[in-house]
């Protein structure tokens, strides 16, 4: 426990908080790029595909270019650069070929929206339609069009294993014990396969940036990103150019959930604006184009078979996931890289074979989306619990605390648990006994005849660690100013996760200030923040508030330094308190901190010392590289634990159901803000809710995007709420941590939907594969229907599941009924 | 067209194109950019504004369309530098995350207490049902609401729990 303190003496962490920028949102005042006009603004359109994968036989943007007020029109030919966070396969605009539908084949900046708009229905383009390789499942076929020819000649990060000559961008593995041993010894064996759409994150500011390329390539870019140094550093090395002619800006942030994780809308804006004689170039996503132009979450097929022994241990998982990337690896190649060290759940699994495939199609990409794969690959894993808890006749609850990790347990990847790495068991406990797990309460069944509906509860457990490098780092700055109040600087955006009160917190905690004397800075500024990796990963806790609690020594130090030559004293004969440091056993010898802060003048005045700055940098400790062919080695950070339980109320007759109560339980290590978690941990279930009721994309046959809108694709309203929620908790301290803590911005969306779907498997029997769970598909299991494939649909119809002809015959499992 | 209307109790004039609608106006003529624009279709509600006493989602409704009109938005509802009431149970009820829908939210929970001083929770839900929020999941919006009309006993059951 970095800095572990007694939870009485804590004055400030793990209590309420206001937030600190909380002001500025209530009154309107706060600004967002979108928000944003420099002079001589213009503004950008883009014409997209019509198709899903068509080659560019000829684009005509003579008639755009003659419109008055257009100041650069750019094509994909003119753009000899190449894009990619990991796999570097991506052309600012499309070039001889589109990937996907709405993809982006030229750009227009003109002096108004209209005007760009109108130039962008000027432009001609001819296509030659080709077949799409629309479904994943398809795409791992031999005679399957290429979406990338060219993938064994493109650079990449070489923790990735792409395969030339394949859909296949990156393929990673794991290998542990001998799995054929374990299912061999198995007295039961259940094998089935689940699946999920892509879906989209819906941040309510759509993606938007503002970009000017000045003379002497001095680049300014104002972007709603979670990462303004990941932007920077892809920016500089697609363009050549150094990371100090580029800075990158972004205040506040209009939700982002990994969407706005990477790089964006920025390049192309550069270069319109460089063509455009350095004009500043706005872009804002319509809705519409933040469904199929910007990233979605990937779609996934997840098959699981798994050898349970007599006494219900489980003894050996073949887990193979098939993900999505559609058109570019982006980060979809590291959600499948997560995968493979973290797709068996909290579980102690002796044997296990892992094979991740990330998989190229022509559909709108893949990237970051809270939770990064888990949310998905949960879905599979934790209804694949329940039945086999089923199939075993073990309650699912005992199914799960039998087989669940504990201290001294070997995680897949050969980590071993230990007493500070949380408690999974304590997690799901306290979400059981929330719900009254395994019985209806009087009231419960006195509702169940009134209404004729089913209840039923369901469980699901839940893990994650931060997928980041070995190496993530970050680092803060602490400034005092001549008042004695302080700035704290951090490059850990402020996107409504709650990081900056939490921030404050931790720096008004070590400092021993109150908290109206610590700023943490909400705009970012790669010119003027020390360096952090990206705002992803619910990692900011740890490194960040690391950081800041060693930046907060360092000041003090240098204070100590300054005050033991005023006061006469040893630095280790001093202490301090909110208003000055003091010697020990003489409290009325005393020095403020504005008499400090920016060096100290004697009454003679000479003077020493000079301006408090503190700097507090902070890595990532004792990870390692995974190995390419066994996936053993050290990548967690840290594994944040949790649980969910659900009641659901089931009308049989038709499948409609209702969420009755949700409790949800995470073991963060400690508390930093109570009202801050909660918030995260009701926002990340109403999302997950979103994931496990109705959301995702509809193709048709065409590969064309059927519902890029909130009439078509919904996501959760005040009125989609559970009638009751409850969030639970539980501080086993990190070690590593500070104050203990550690992340939970993702955690809560993860595991909702298979909770839900064992719920409703409880009150009807319902066995449900395919996530979201719409009270169609509830009504189809409950008749046993074949389940209904429309997401790509045929009727119009087509999306993730594999051709049904092809799709392989019904799980084999010997032990089934 | 010329176009004249009050917004937040200022009166202001201006030449307007007639396809502006009154979310574009205020924002991009006028610098009221707490109304934000979260589809563009009428949706999310992030655009919400008050028209002539009544809410609309702003991007439906043309700038024309409100001359001779009295706009209130949310930078109308702090006053002398103090918060409203709703404004202020939001803050203390984490009720903001993003912040991109808050502006809206707020002002359709005024429209909400403005009709119904003491709503219950399902009118709550319904009163925001228009809003979209991405972030919170609604249920501290609901508990600043529940406070803020007087029934801080239900709000209060709002609290993290410890195992």
């Amino acid at each position: 426990m970095l800095e572990h303190m007694e939870p009485s003496e804590l004055k400030l962490v793990g209590r309420k908080a206001l937030r600190v920028e909380g002001v500025g949102k209530v009154t309107g005042e706060a600004v967002y790029v979108s928000d944003m006009a420099l002079p001589g603004m213009l503004h950008a359109q883009v014409k997209k595909s019509p198709h899903a994968r068509a080659r560019i036989i000829r684009i005509d943007t003579s008639k755009a270019e003659a419109l008055y007020g257009v100041r650069a029109v750019i094509v994909g030919k003119e753009l000899n650069y190449k894009l990619g966070l990991y796999v570097v396969d991506k052309d600012i605009l499309a070039k001889d070929e589109v990937r996907h539908y709405g993809e982006a084949v030229a750009g227009v900046a003109a002096d108004t929206i209209e005007i760009a708009k109108a130039a962008v229905d000027l432009i001609e383009v001819e296509y030659e339609v080709l077949p799409a390789v629309l479904n994943h499942m398809d795409a791992l076929k031999a005679d399957a069009p290429l979406v990338h020819p060219n993938l064994g000649k493109y650079d990449y990060v070489p923790v990735f294993s792409p395969q030339a000559g394949t859909n296949i961008p990156n393929l990673s593995k794991l290998r542990k014990g001998d799995v054929e041993k374990g299912f061999a010894e198995s007295e039961w064996i259940v094998e089935r396969e689940y699946t999920n759409p892509s879906v989209q994150h819906v941040p309510m500011e759509t993606h938007v940036a503002i970009v000017e390329w000045k003379t002497g390539d001095e680049v300014n870019i104002w972007s709603s990103a979670q990462s303004p140094f990941t932007v920077r550093n892809l920016f500089c090395y697609t363009f050549k150019l150094p990371l100090n002619k580029v800075r990158v800006v972004v205040p506040n942030v209009g939700g982002g959930f990994g969407g706005k994780a990477g790089i964006h809308l920025e390049p192309l804006l550069a270069c319109l604006s460089r063509k455009a004689g350095g004009k500043p170039v706005k872009m804002r996503a319509t809705r519409e184009e933040e469904f199929c132009l910007l990233p979605c979450r990937s779609a996934l097929t997840y098959r699981i078979k798994t050898g349970v022994g007599a006494a219900g241990k489980i003894l050996a998982q073949s887990l193979t996931l098939y993900w999505d990337a559609g058109a570019y690896a982006d980060y979809a190649v590291n959600v499948t890289r997560a995968s493979s060290y973290s797709a068996a759940g909290p579980y102690d699994v002796p044997n296990v074979k892992l094979d991740a495939y990330t998989i190229y199609t022509n559909k709108p990409y893949g990237t970051a989306y809270r939770g990064f794969g888990h949310v998905e690959f949960f879905w599979g894993l934790e209804r694949h619990m329940e039945l086999i808890a089923q199939v075993i006749g073990m309650d699912p609850l005992e199914f799960r605390m039998l087989n669940l990790l504990k201290p001294g347990s070997i995680t897949i990847t050969g980590e071993r648990i230990s007493d500070h790495s949380g408690d999974p068991a304590k997690c799901l406990e306290a979400a059981a006994k929330a719900i009254n797990y395994g019985k209806l309460t009087p009231q419960e069944k006195a509702r169940e005849e009134r209404t004729g509906r089913k209840i039923g509860k369901g469980l699901a457990t839940l893990h994650k660690a931060p997928a980041m490098p070995s190496f993530t780092a970050t680092a803060a700055v602490v400034k005092m100013n001549t008042d004695g109040t302080v700035i704290v600087n951090i490059a850990l955006t402020e996107i409504g996760q709650g990081s900056a009160t939490a921030m404050a917190q931790i720096a008004a905690e070590r400092l021993r200030f109150p908290l109206d004397r610590v700023k943490v800075t909400i705009e970012k500024d790669t010119d003027k923040e020390p360096y952090d990796w990206q705002t992803v990963a619910s990692k900011g806790i740890i490194l960040s508030g690391n950081a800041t609690i060693m930046a907060c020594d360092d000041l003090l130090k240098q204070a100590y330094e300054t005050a033991a030559q005023v006061l006469r004293a040893q630095a280790v004969d001093l202490d301090h308190d909110a208003q000055g440091i003091f010697v020990k056993h003489r409290r009325d010898r005393v020095i403020s901190f504005p008499q400090l802060s920016v060096g100290y003048a004697f009454p003679d005045g000479n003077a020493i010392g000079g301006p408090l700055i503190g700097v507090g940098r902070y890595i990532a400790q004792g990870l390692s590289n995974l190995d390419k062919e066994t996936g053993q080695g050290l990548p967690a950070l840290d594994w944040t634990f949790g649980a969910h339980g659900v009641i659901a109320e089931v009308d049989c007759e038709t499948g409609e159901y209702k969420v009755l109560k949700v409790a949800s339980a995470f073991d963060v290590g400690k508390v930093i803000n109570p009202d801050i978690v909660r918030g995260q941990a009701i926002g990340g279930m109403i999302q997950g809710l979103g994931t496990a009721i109705c959301e995702g994309y509809i193709y048709d046959e065409k590969g064309h995007l059927l519902n890029p809108s909130f009439t078509d694709n919904k996501i959760p309203t005040a009125q989609d709420l559970p009638e009751e929620i409850e969030t639970i908790a539980v501080e086993t301290a990190q070690l590593d941590g500070p104050f203990g803590a550690r992340g939970v911005g993702e955690h809560p969306m993860i595991s909702v939907a298979p909770a839900l779907g064992n719920a409703i498997q409880k009150a009807t029997g319902a066995e449900l594969l395919h996530m979201p769970i719409r009270f169609e598909d509830v009504w189809r299991a409950v008749n046993a229907k074949e389940p209904i494939d429309n997401w790509i649909t045929k009727t119009p119809t087509g999306s993730c599941r594999s051709d049904p002809a092809t799709r392989h015959s019904s799980p084999d499992s010997a032990a089934l009924p | 067209m010329r176009v004249k209307l009050s917004v937040n109790g200022s009166v202001y004039e201006r030449e307007v194109e007639e396809h502006f609608t009154l979310l574009r106006f205020l924002r991009e003529e006028l610098g009221f950019t707490g109304a934000k624009e979260g589809c563009g279709a009428g949706e999310c509600g992030a655009c919400t504004v008050f028209l002539d006493g009544k809410t609309v989602n702003s991007c439906m409704v043309l700038a024309v369309e409100a001359d001779g009109s009295e706009v209130e938005t949310i930078e109308g509802q702090a006053l002398n530098g103090s918060l409203s009431d709703i404004q202020a149970a939001f803050d203390r009820h984490h009720a903001v995350q993003c912040g991109y829908c808050t502006g809206g939210m707020v002002l359709s929970v005024k429209e909400l207490l403005k009709r119904i001083p003491k709503p219950t929770v399902p009118q709550i839900k319904e009163g925001i049902e228009g809003n979209f929020c991405r972030c919170t999941g609604y249920q501290q919006i609901i508990e600043a609401v529940l406070d803020v009309s007087g029934q801080a006993e239900s709000a209060g059951k709002g609290e993290l729990k410890h195992a």
